[in-house]
């Protein structure tokens, strides 16, 4: 292995990562669905041949896949063994979550990539396909008690054989789709990106030669390990603990705990989730893969700098219980993932911040609150909105949290009502901040929304996957937790809560009646004691506060300044 | 408008410049003095007093601002109100659910009218247009009074839905206007009749906020060119690329967003198409950042919208601009895994490179351009400094870079310059992959002063053929004010599937976006060479949210539009679906998002061959002086030629540094510079 200089090491980490960045913009570009052209949810890199690591990725992705890629890479390379016969140019597709991570919508391209008769890489695309068979249209089914209710599921399986397309593996995808030429379109897409990886790598180890870019991405793996490592020395040694709960599976009305201990020895941390619940009947599980990727999210943003390769994550262990819910085995229902990964990060912000709390930031809304409601037009045809909704973020040392932000696991944005308007039979009577729904703190968290959601059609069925409903989003470093989620709907007797809070299915509207989210805010940062009057007496005025809750929370100091 | 002269005036951060085109005698001028702050009116008049003692000669005065932008990005608008739908008072500060960076999810966001001054008012019109609510004009009333007495000097009237029907916002726009003690009264409907509220609430309120700013600014400098003896017209480049007059930027000052770079794009495209180049990427070199737009085809890509800062998004054409991190003043820093970065972290212009000796002691590229003696240290660009320091740039360098690394101070500055060409390479490419473009197949033109200085790395790094030096580098975006059309935009939300558009409606709407486009046009006081209008559809499969822009052939006879069929306009989407994405969707059922539509005056092009070189003969008479260069791992005797005194066809061989007022030029030893006949220099690699 060449020792390689440090100035031609940075020229190669931003070339390199700059091939997985044109993939993203190669695939957003040419993508069909919205999900992938407009929310970005997606992802490209480079990975190592042997070890399936994550040696490069892309900056536009989606911060869950950050990680959970290795996975799929490691799954085809066993695939590819057992098969026994990789070659150049051949293409695996699949989406098995249980071998892949997150969930079966993603669906997964792994390509070797050879040089000079040598497999030197694997190249990797995922991205979230709008539909894939499935009892629900959009694969997001509440009631899954396994994986086969939630998609079809495709094993890794080679859809280019050597350079040669498999037409047969693309006629069982499209017979499997409710939406072929969005699947088409996509599929397309991620196969360009790939194209373009290859091109762009051969002009680089071409200019540079594969034994330099072999060395720079050793280099680049030792270094992330070195910066992760002098971060976790700097930080004090000990055993640190933290416990949150979802609020059920939507099958059985039990809180369910996620726990986590997080130890720091030396250059070392471990996170051990022991404690935490069993696999569960209901969508809320999450396979290993998606565990161990998401505990790398909370540590990407616990340290935002850090490069994404899997040289991060060399000093940390994740340890997660066999048999627990973080751990599901096939075919359990992983279909809900969304709100078990948020409360991992809960919990890993929660117990971090007991380290560190000026690093850390305080839990945000910790939902997605996934709400369809479908119905019949005049006209006979059926229609579906769906959406996810947003909360506030959590406070940190710097300010106040975010208010209205996306979850710490996307960076999807939200459809602007006039466009649900336009395309269903719906109309929005609020849209607005939930005033006392952030932690009190030093810092509060930001505010939640209110959504309020009428409906203009004769009758319609809603639908909803939310949590947070009987435990709040956590404060931290003597922070307040801020305000539940709470959906309520409107009936002829006036307004209800579902049974299991934030879960419901088949809720039947009738015109004029609507539906209504309440979003938590986020968790406040250090003491309410310790926040500025003048703060408090600004929020009052701005009615991020009402003068009543701000007496509870911060006291009466606030009303000499509003004076 | 024969005989007279045409005026550009570009203020920039550090500069403002000037550029003067005698349309009678075809000479040029230019012109660059210190921006003034916090009245730039002062460096403007300045810089047009340089060059003509007269100003009654002048027959145009086309200004590319900053005003506008540095307003948002300063928050220093106008107290602003905002008058709203009941139920929908936050929409301005929910945004769209974002956040302003993808990992720490750390800061928080303040939009430009704080929440106590959002009203809302009973009132609702559906998506189909339906009003349910009707106004209550009582209470947009008493809106408007406690606005005012709440101190606010502008409003923005926001209803939901008014794309589709603008009535209820009309008669409530009525109503403020009938109370409010000045002009700064913007409507949504008015400002942007497109569906997608908060980009429409976000640019109505930003137009609102700037409005008397802007417009405060614009009349002083009119005034003052007036009190000068100034009779012309007086116009303000737009975000888009073309100008408008001064009246309706004061109605619409959130149009000049990013009116100086858009203007610099024009003159670029324009140079190049001249010089015989059709596809260019441009690439500018600020003190902070390194600007990116892409001309394919002689046209430079617009944008529908863009961000200026975290949720304060403007949705106007814009000329697409690419920016990233990576200028003159950007620090270079190694980080604790030993790896070294540039930027983001810059020291801008003030206090600017440690070389300017302003209290910056931390390197900047500009100091490695200086330490390798790319620079000259003796005669500064601009002229407002003596002389650079490159004893203390050395010792930056040394400090914050070599001696982490292990390396000398020629090795660590040219380490600085090979990490900051990589990234702005990595610009060029994104650039053109983003909109699916091969790099190589295009040429680079670097402008601003100290674009050339990386022009030669552009060709390494990205396998581009050439580079194309225009020969006023530091002016391009004031030229551009002088070469720019005026144009007006128009957008209108229709929403509905092609087969079901109301033809009639449609060209009875493209008949008013080309009346009042053509109107604009006759007040203006500029002949045109023609007149033109275009019309685009914003359309997609149903299904898809993202839309293709699908432009529409249409007869004009007279003045009268005749408005495609529902045929055409299938047909035309399939085109130019077909053209973006190689293939069409077999049963796709398509639909039509949005008319937009473009009124443009084509001004008469000035022949560029005015701003050729005059001089003849052998280059050797341009050449000044030697001095040792640094390039790669030692130090070259390098020619030092006055550039604007090279004549046509001058060849020069790498290495050699061109200079000229406002730039340097840099021609590495592997390279060759010609002269062409316009007196850009083509920068290419030695045959």
């Amino acid at each position: 292995m060449t020792e390689i200089d440090p100035i031609t090491l940075a020229v190669l980490a931003g070339r390199m990562e700059q091939i997985a960045d044109e993939m993203d913009a190669t695939l957003f570009r040419s993508a069909f669905n919205p999900i992938i052209a407009e929310a970005h949810d997606a992802s490209h890199g480079l990975y190592h041949a042997t070890t399936g690591d994550t040696l490069v990725q892309g900056k536009s992705g989606l911060p869950i896949f950050v990680g959970v890629m290795a996975f799929a890479v490691k799954a085809v390379i066993e695939k590819a063994a057992e098969n026994g016969d990789l070659a150049d140019g051949d293409i695996y597709i699949f989406n098995d979550a249980h071998m892949g991570g997150t969930h079966l919508s993603d669906m997964r391209l792994v390509r070797p990539y050879f040089r000079d008769g040598q497999l030197f890489c694997y190249l990797a695309s995922v991205g979230h396909w709008h539909d894939v068979g499935g009892a629900v249209p959009g694969n997001y089914n509440p009631v899954a008690t396994d994986a086969f209710q939630e998609a079809f599921i495709l094993p890794p399986v080679r859809i280019v054989r050597a350079g040669e397309v498999q037409t047969d593996i693309i006629d069982i995808l499209m017979r499997n789709t409710r939406l072929p030429q969005s699947a088409q379109g996509d599929l397309n897409g991620q196969l360009g990106a790939l194209d373009l990886g290859v091109k762009r790598l051969d002009e680089l180890l071409d200019s540079y030669g594969a034994e330099t870019i072999r060395s720079a991405l050793d280099a680049l793996g030792h270094r992330a390990e070195a910066l992760m490592r002098s971060e976790l020395e700097a930080l004090p040694d000990g055993r640190w603990e933290a416990e949150d709960f979802l609020d059920n599976d939507g099958i059985t009305d039990a809180p369910l705990p996620i726990k986590v201990a997080l130890e720091i020895e030396g250059d070392r941390m471990m996170l051990d989730f022991d404690g935490t619940a069993p696999v569960t009947a209901g969508p809320v599980n999450i396979a290993l893969p998606t565990a161990v990727a998401t505990a790398y999210v909370a540590i990407k943003h616990i340290f935002p700098v850090l490069p994404a390769n899997a040289g991060v994550m060399r000093p940390i262990e994740v340890r997660v219980p066999e048999g627990s819910l973080l751990a599901a085995e096939f075919p359990a229902p992983v279909g809900g993932y969304t709100e078990t990964i948020l409360r991992m990060i809960d919990v890993i912000f929660s117990a971090f911040a007991q380290v560190s709390p000026e690093r850390a930031v305080a839990n945000a809304y910790g939902t997605i609150n996934a709400l369809s409601i479908a119905g019949k037009r005049a006209n006979g045809a059926p229609w579906v909105m769906f959406s996810f909704y947003g909360g506030g973020h959590g406070g940190s040392v710097e300010s106040d949290g975010l208010n209205h932000g996306n979850a710490p696991i996307s960076t999807a944005t939200i459809p602007p009502l006039e466009i649900l308007e336009a395309a269903y039979p719906v109309m929005f009577r609020q849209w607005a901040l939930r005033p006392d729904s952030a932690g009190p703190g030093q810092h509060r968290g930001g505010l939640g929304a209110i959504y309020e959601i009428e409906l203009l059609e004769e009758q319609a069925e809603a639908f909803l996957f939310g949590e947070r409903g009987r435990y709040a989003p956590r404060g931290i470093a003597g922070g307040g937790d801020a305000d539940l989620n709470v959906f309520t709907y409107e009936q002829s007797d006036g307004w209800h809560t579902p049974p299991f809070t934030s879960k419901m299915r088949g809720m039947k509207l009738a015109r004029g009646q609507s539906v209504r989210l309440e979003t938590p805010g986020g968790g406040g940062y250090g003491p309410p004691g310790d926040r500025d009057a003048a703060a408090v007496a600004r929020d009052v005025a701005l009615g991020y506060l009402t003068p009543q809750h701000a007496d509870v929370v911060y006291g009466t100091a606030w009303q000499e300044i509003a004076r | 408008m024969t005989g007279g002269k045409m005026v550009g005036v570009d203020v920039g951060g550090t500069f403002t410049d000037v550029f003067i085109l005698d349309e009678a005698t075809g000479k040029a001028s230019v012109a660059k003095v210190p921006t003034t702050r916090p009245d730039q009116s002062a460096g403007f008049l300045s810089g047009l007093s340089q060059e003509t003692d007269d100003l009654s000669g002048i027959a145009v005065v086309v200004h590319g601002t900053t005003a506008g932008t540095n307003a948002l990005l300063e928050r220093k608008g106008a107290r602003t109100g905002v008058i709203t739908t009941q139920g929908l008072g936050d929409v301005l500060e929910m945004r769209r659910r974002d956040r302003p960076r993808t990992w720490g999810l750390r800061g928080d966001f303040e939009p430009v009218v704080p929440r106590n001054l959002r009203l809302e008012v009973p009132e609702r019109t559906l998506a189909d247009g339906t009003v349910r609510t009707p106004v209550d004009l009582n209470a947009v009333r008493d809106a408007a009074r406690t606005l005012l007495s709440d101190g606010c000097e502008a409003v923005a009237i926001l209803f939901a839905n008014a794309y589709a029907n603008p009535e209820n916002e009309e008669r409530a726009v009525a109503a403020v206007r009938e109370i409010w003690p000045n002009a700064h009264v913007s409507s949504s409907a008015e400002i942007l009749p497109e569906i997608r509220e908060f980009e429409r609430f976000s640019t109505t309120a930003l137009n609102a906020y700037l409005q008397p700013e802007v417009g405060g600014y614009l009349n002083r400098l009119e005034t003052a060119l007036k009190g000068s003896g100034f009779d012309g017209e007086f116009m303000i480049v737009q975000s888009s690329g073309g100008v408008m007059g001064v009246e309706t930027a004061c109605e619409r000052p959130v149009r000049t967003a990013l009116s100086g770079p858009a203007a610099g794009v024009i003159a670029a495209g324009f140079i190049a198409e001249a010089a015989g180049y059709s596809d260019v990427i441009t690439g500018d070199v600020g003190g902070t950042s390194f600007d990116v737009a892409l001309i394919a085809g002689g046209q430079s890509m617009l944008s529908p919208q863009t961000s200026i800062d975290f949720g304060m998004v403007i949705r106007t054409p814009m000329i697409e601009i690419a920016t990233i991190g990576a200028g003159g003043g950007s620090i270079a820093w190694v980080d604790k895994g030993g790896l070294l970065n540039i930027g983001p972290e810059s020291a801008g212009s003030d206090p600017g490179p440690v070389a300017y000796d302003r209290g910056n002691d931390r390197p900047t590229v500009t100091d490695a351009n200086v330490v390798l003696g790319r620079i000259d240290p003796d005669s500064p660009i601009g002229g407002s400094l003596e002389r650079l320091n490159v004893e203390a740039a050395a010792h930056a360098i040394d400090a914050h870079v070599g001696s982490p690394l292990g390396l000398d101070t020629y090795q660590a500055a040219e380490a600085i310059l090979r990490v900051a060409n990589s990234r702005m390479a990595g610009a060029l490419r994104l650039v053109s992959i983003e909109r699916g473009f091969d790099p190589k197949k295009f040429a680079f033109m670097p402008f601003g002063g100290g674009g050339a200085l990386h022009a030669g790395a552009m060709l390494a790094e990205v396998g581009i053929g050439r580079a194309i030096v225009p020969r006023y580098p530091g002016v391009t975006s004031a030229m551009g004010c002088v070469i720019s059309d005026m144009r007006q935009d128009f957008v209108q939300t229709i929403n509905r599937m092609a087969d079901q558009v109301d033809e009639v409606a449609l060209g009875a709407l493209m008949q008013k976006h080309h009346d009042d486009g053509m109107a604009v046009l006759d007040a203006a006081r500029s002949g045109f060479e023609r007149r033109e209008a275009l019309f685009d559809l914003d359309m997609a499969y149903i299904g898809q949210t993202h839309t293709v822009a699908v432009p529409l052939r249409v007869r004009i006879e007279g003045a009268r539009v005749t408005p495609p069929t529902r045929a055409e306009i299938a047909a035309a989407f399939d085109d130019a679906y077909h053209a973006a994405y190689g293939r069409l969707l077999k049963d796709g059922v398509r639909r039509v998002m949005n008319l937009r539509s473009a009124v443009i005056g084509r001004r008469r092009k000035f022949d560029l061959l005015t701003l050729a070189p005059t001089t003849s003969g052998a280059a050797t008479a341009a050449l000044k002086s030697t001095r040792q260069v640094h390039f790669g791992d030692k130090w070259h005797e390098t020619r030092i030629y006055s550039r604007l005194s090279l004549p046509a066809g001058a060849l020069i061989e790498g290495p050699a540094i061109l200079e000229q007022p406002d730039a340097t030029i840099l021609i590495e030893p592997d390279l060759v510079g010609s002269v062409d006949t316009f007196g850009n220099v083509i920068i290419e690699a030695r045959t």
